[in-house]
């Protein structure tokens, strides 16, 4: 951030238009302000109303989302401009930057630090019970399954996702015309829910008693092989691998996109050089693009990782966690809902934070280094 | 070139590339592509079946006689938007995602601007927050915003899940939108100062318009992620059908209807269908968009 101070350039004005216009921007500043403020505070209440008409809310919210929000910056740095000149340029950064500082603490910092002081607390959020929480994941049974499952899914999927996407990626680069069609179809799932991939993959694993026609893919192949129909989601402790391959499916397409831009940006001379210098294209793969595009290896794989580790909507609609499933997120969820109990549902929180610190101490690194 | 001087290592390497870019790997590629598509196409297909049909025989025999009238239907459509509810929590869904995809932008935009051109005490320190809370797990958040809800009467109201979702959305918007804002030739921000314009002309008539495409990524990635989310419009809105957004309303229904495929199938693909959309419309801001905003949190 190298950017200079901005030298404080008001227009020259006379005194008597000063004397006319200084009392007159007042006015508008503040009556602005207020306006938006009634209006806000009213379309608080009205919004907050759930009966109200949807259509109108909605355009409500259009209208006070951008106008109103607009407006306050308008009138915040109208405001600021009757400061004196002094601290005039020092306050109005402020302005630009206020709202969303506010809105970070109160959404994101503020919650954080509540639930790290309420995961030593009991059920109720009434005792504290220092360590408890921790322990109890620590030890119980179905707690470590969760934790287990989760170790799974990291180690699993995150492979898979990266080492799939690689091969493709490369694959896809040389097929000439038909690459952004071939593409384009890997890559589709991942615009799709996972709520909505969770439902295509129930129907794929359906399963239906021996007698009765199986209308699932897997089980119609697997019955076609010889074997006999299955229930693949309470085959443990395979039906984890099930649910993982879901979010396989649906993330490789974004690996395998994000790795074929950097293979392409590999530079010609090397792969030439390379190739004068009679290596084979498989010594080429692992000694010249590899390495060309290991920093992009690096950010897909921690990227997939921290994905991974908060899956929860693919366990919650297959089989919110029954038969040996359960991932941390789930468990968190069922803590907070069903259980009521804030203390584990909050240990668990942490847990995930504490998982995903050393990502952001390289992140928060790396961008420190970029801006020296 | 003549063929005697190549080495045998170059002519091997030199057979081993021809072999990679013939046949083989296209048909290779192009069956990874309809294996990816297959569990889709099955469920779009099924989507058009009636009940009986695909409890009878599986979706691959009606690819298999696409002319036959009388397996085609759109009751299960029918039935799906309208008994089923999934018609409202579509409304429900563009009423969630319109706005709280464009607060958050406008929020963002004013202080990217701010972090990379204007000066002021604790910017550098500050933007290091903003990138260290991009990976913070929104779980975090759950509990203390859901009691503080319930303290103000925002639980199970648009207006809470719109402000979930713009702060949970903002430090990636702040981030993606001060990489470009930051990049910006100097010069004429700098000019523009000089011909006294004040911060708020400058950011408004210069920075905003020239920000563009970068918004539209963001625009893009918001977008799906709110459509997309599940957890945040349980946590806030529940499940109650008239404010149930697509993905909680199919989660329901997943519950409710378990094997009824005809409904299952036909809700899904309304679920899916925006994004769909959006994927094949656009699908280089899309793929933009998705890349920048794979490190949220």
């Amino acid at each position: 951030m190298e950017t200079t101070a901005p030298a404080p350039q008001q227009p020259q004005r006379s005194n008597w238009a000063s004397l006319v216009v200084w009392p007159l921007r007042v006015a508008v500043a503040f009556v602005v302000l207020v306006i938006t403020f009634l209006l806000l505070r009213w379309s608080f209440t009205f919004m907050r109303d759930a009966d109200a008409n949807k259509f109108l809310v909605t355009i409500v919210a259009l209208v006070v989302g951008v106008g109103a929000v607009w407006a306050l910056y308008f009138a915040t740095d109208a405001l600021v401009s009757l400061l004196p000149e002094s601290i005039r340029e020092t306050v109005r950064p402020f302005v630009f930057v206020g709202p969303a500082l506010v809105i970070l603490g109160v959404f994101l910092i503020y919650p954080t630090v509540l639930t790290i002081w309420l995961s030593f607390f009991d059920a109720r959020s009434e005792n504290f019970i220092g360590l408890e929480n921790y322990l109890f994941i620590a030890t119980s049974e179905d707690m470590l399954i969760a934790l287990r499952n989760n170790v799974l899914w990291i180690v699993f999927v995150t492979s898979a996702v990266v080492g799939l996407g690689l091969v493709i990626a490369v694959l896809v680069d040389r097929i000439g015309r038909w690459e952004p069609f071939a593409k384009s179809f890997i890559f589709l799932p991942m615009a799709i829910s996972a709520v909505g991939a969770s439902v295509i993959w129930r129907f794929v694993y359906s399963f239906q008693p021996i007698q009765l026609p199986q209308i699932g893919l897997f089980n119609a192949i697997y019955t076609a092989l010889g074997g006999d129909p299955q229930g693949w989601l309470i085959l443990k402790p395979w039906n984890n691998f099930f649910l993982m391959l879901i979010m396989v499916w649906i993330l490789t397409g974004f690996a395998m996109v994000v790795l074929s831009a950097a293979i392409k940006g590999v530079p010609r001379e090397l792969l030439e050089a390379a190739r004068i210098d009679g290596a084979g294209e498989v010594r080429i793969f692992f000694g010249v693009i590899i390495p060309s595009i290991r920093t992009t290896l690096l950010t897909i794989a921690t990227t997939v990782l921290i994905m991974v580790l908060k899956v929860f909507d693919i366990v919650f609609v297959m089989t919110s966690g029954q038969h040996d499933t359960e991932v941390i997120a789930n468990r968190m969820f069922r803590e907070m809902f069903v259980f009521r109990n804030f203390g584990r549902s909050s240990a668990l929180a942490v847990i995930l934070l504490l998982a995903v610190i050393p990502v952001m101490i390289y992140n928060v690194r790396s961008f420190q280094e970029q801006r020296e | 070139m003549s063929v005697n001087v190549q080495t045998s290592g170059t002519a091997s390497s030199d057979r081993l590339r021809k072999w990679f870019s013939g046949a083989p790997v296209r048909i290779a590629v192009i069956s990874i592509a309809l294996l990816w598509t297959l569990p889709t196409a099955g469920l779009f297909v099924s989507s058009m079946r009636p009940s009986d049909n695909i409890k009878s025989t599986g979706w691959w025999s009606a690819v298999a006689h696409p002319f036959e009238q009388a397996q085609w239907t759109v009751d299960n459509y029918a039935q799906v938007l309208t008994t089923d509810g999934m018609g409202n929590a579509f409304l429900n869904s563009l009423i969630v995602t319109i706005p709280a995809v464009v607060i958050p932008i406008t929020i963002a935009a004013f202080a990217a601007y701010a972090f990379a051109w204007l000066e002021f005490p604790g910017r550098a320190f500050l933007f290091v927050v903003v990138v260290g809370l991009m990976v913070v797990p929104l779980q975090m958040s759950l509990i203390p915003l859901l009691r503080l809800y319930t303290r103000i009467d925002l639980n199970g109201t648009f207006l809470g899940l719109w402000l979930a979702h713009t702060g949970f959305g903002l430090p990636l918007a702040i981030f993606l939108l001060f990489g470009y804002i930051a990049t910006l030739p100097g010069e004429i921000i700098e000019s523009a100062r000089v011909d006294g314009a004040s911060a708020l002309t400058t950011f408004t008539r210069l920075v905003l318009p020239l920000s563009v495409p970068v918004i539209a990524s963001f625009a893009i990635f918001q977008f799906l992620w709110v459509w997309n989310d599940l957890l945040v419009a349980l946590v806030f809105l529940g499940t109650r059908r008239e404010v149930a957004v697509v993905t909680s309303r199919l989660s329901a229904l997943v519950g409710e209807r378990g094997e009824q495929w005809h409904v299952l199938t036909a809700g899904a693909f309304i679920a899916m269908v925006v994004p769909l959309l959006v994927f094949f419309a656009l699908q280089r801001y899309f793929v933009r968009g998705l890349t920048a905003g794979s490190v949220k949190g």
